[in-house]
């Protein structure tokens, strides 16, 4: 045995494992930084009370608010078009054309950059359709923005459905849409939720598509309807950490915990049903 | 996955339900091309108000109707380059890592925590990156500010890493089980077999990780925004790394919520976000085929 090529192995290895704890280091250092700096900030008041004094007082409870709004927005958007795109590409589409241009859209749909999902937004709701800066502005352009990982999920989780189930289904006489609604859809269920999820996750966090469409810089009241424009906690956090002289340390922090914990709980509640559904599952 | 032939004792309903899927499956192309339509209904009229020469210039300085659209394009270039030089490595050692090396119980920790990585906002990033890889920057680099091309580069290389590890891992994931054996039995130590056999192997798979870091770094916008230092001047030089500058993504976010609707200015940004939807609609254009190529079809993980 050539000990020098287990030596090279060694060395290898040990870089390889070197940059994969690189990776995930500073994700264990961002997240308990923000604790640490944020929680101090943390009590009741701050998250249910009004920005005071130019936001350098109070809470973030209208940005809270909104981006519950928003996220709430995005679903109702994305989730009608995603799930049902992704029902056609595993259940309907056969291998042509008009499939191969719908996976070539939902490709690009992918790769827009955000900013690019604030200026559309701005040119066809706010301007175009008379939104105007509105919940209902930045909940489309946002649910559109969502779409590609809401559709490619939703596709997966459709595929992974055992095909005996529909052979079973339509030896039954039922048809394609009988089998999807009662036996497909109810299977992958678990696995949709979860896409869905993480897909309005990344929404919720956004700012560049809401900078133009929605987010406004301070309103420190709650939105009357889904024509008025809202607060939101990324956009918040943008503000009072780069457009506001003076401001305390401790609100940006704690700012940026609530918004972590915001998407986190999400992440969280994501994994959570896939681990429970895995285990209970019978195929 | 096909459903099995059924025969057609299609009701109406049925019919319906078929034609409203069909028509969701549709939508997306309907919104690239919706995407597609308004850049450039809000964006040709900058080519009738400013002369080419100018679009085309070294100076972006709109209060004086100077478009030079040529600082942002390099200075987008400039971070994502630096930003893939630094994630690609990084990104495919953490991907052979979970592939090939770690125990089960690592790789149990270490998935999860990438799919986090993907989901903090880029806006917490940027807000990180003020606070604490920025001061780092101002310190070890000597520069006077920390917020410079550095910055943006090392806070956007993180951000690329989901997108590089996931499709990498894919690519590794798809070498065939046999080719590791037949380098085992020529005697091949794994990380002989890694190296020769199963890198070469995957680097289709690699490329498409690339491309798609290169279209997330490029579009990312509010981190650049905020620790990129926003001057938009020329990244030339040995020290371009470390002064400010300027992404097109950045002055978009950063100008559009001052100018005039219809104005000149107005205009020309519109122009910026379609330079940069037609950069990123070719580079994910090229990716799709290397993927179809492979035949994967929907190219499932590189979308999420």
């Amino acid at each position: 045995v050539n000990s020098s090529r287990y030596s090279a192995q060694k060395v290898a290895f040990g870089a390889i494992s070197a940059a994969a704890i690189s990776v995930v280091i500073p994700l264990v250092l961002v997240i308990a930084y923000i604790v640490a700096q944020g929680i101090g900030a943390m009590n009741w008041e701050f998250i249910s009370s009004m920005p005071r004094n130019g936001m350098r007082e109070g809470g973030v409870f209208p940005a809270l608010v909104g981006t519950v709004w928003l996220t709430i927005g995005t679903a109702l958007t994305s989730l009608p078009f995603g799930v049902g795109a992704g029902v056609y590409l595993a259940e309907y589409a056969s291998d042509n054309w008009f499939t191969r241009t719908i996976r070539l859209a939902i490709i690009n749909l992918a790769g827009v950059p955000s900013v690019v999902y604030g200026l559309f937004g701005l040119g066809l709701f706010v301007i175009f359709l008379r939104f105007g800066m509105s919940i209902v502005a930045g909940s489309l352009t946002l649910g559109i923005m969502t779409l590609p990982v809401i559709i490619s999920t939703t596709e997966q989780a459709l595929n992974a459905v055992p095909q005996s189930f529909r052979v079973v289904n339509a030896s039954l006489g039922g048809t394609t849409w009988q089998g999807v609604r009662k036996v497909i859809l109810p299977q992958a269920l678990p696995g949709i939720m979860t896409g869905v999820i993480l897909g309005l996750e990344r929404a919720a966090g956004e700012t560049a598509p809401i900078l133009f469409t929605v987010a406004a810089f301070f309103l420190p009241r709650l939105p009357h309807s889904i024509f008025d424009q809202t607060m939101a906690l990324p956009y918040h956090l943008f503000v009072i950490s780069t457009q506001v002289p003076g401001m305390p340390i401790k609100i940006q922090y704690g700012t940026a915990l609530v918004l972590m914990v915001f998407v986190l709980t999400m992440n969280l509640l994501a994994t959570l049903i896939r681990r429970y559904y895995r285990r209970r599952r019978q195929w | 996955v096909r459903t099995p032939t059924i025969p057609k004792d299609v009701n109406w309903r049925e019919f319906f339900v078929e034609q409203l899927i069909r028509l969701a499956g549709a939508s997306s192309i309907g919104f690239v091309l919706l995407i597609f339509l308004f850049l450039i209904k809000e964006g040709t009229p900058a080519f009738l108000e400013v002369p080419l020469s100018n679009l085309l210039g070294q100076r972006w300085y709109p209060t004086f109707d100077i478009y030079g659209l040529a600082p942002l394009v390099l200075g987008s270039l400039l971070v994502t380059v630096g930003a893939i030089g630094i994630s690609l490595p990084l990104g495919v050692a953490t991907a052979l890592f979970i592939g090939e090396i770690a125990p089960d119980w690592v790789r149990e920790i270490l998935k999860p925590s990438i799919e986090i990585i993907a989901g903090i906002p880029s806006v917490v990033i940027g807000f990180v990156g003020i606070q604490v890889v920025s001061p780092l920057v101002r310190e070890f680099s000597g520069a006077p500010t920390g917020l410079t091309a550095l910055t943006g580069t090392l806070l956007l290389a993180y951000m690329a890493l989901p997108t590089i590890i996931s499709i990498a891992e894919d690519a590794l994931d798809s070498v065939p089980e046999s080719y590791r054996h037949a380098a085992y039995a020529l005697s091949a130590t794994q990380w002989q077999t890694i190296w020769r056999v199963v890198l070469p192997a995957a680097r289709p798979g690699i490329v498409t990780a690339v491309m798609l870091g290169v279209g997330r770094a490029i579009g990312e916008t509010m981190t650049v925004m905020m620790v990129a230092g926003n001057a938009a001047r020329m990244p030339l030089g040995l020290d371009a790394f470390l002064r400010p500058v300027r992404t097109m993504t950045a002055t978009i976010a950063a100008e559009m919520g001052e100018v005039a609707r219809g104005s000149t200015h107005y205009h020309v940004l519109f122009v910026v976000g379609l330079v940069l939807f037609l950069v990123t609609f070719m580079i994910n254009l090229a990716a799709a085929f290397t993927i179809f190529r492979r035949g994967r079809g929907g190219g499932g993980r590189f979308l999420a």
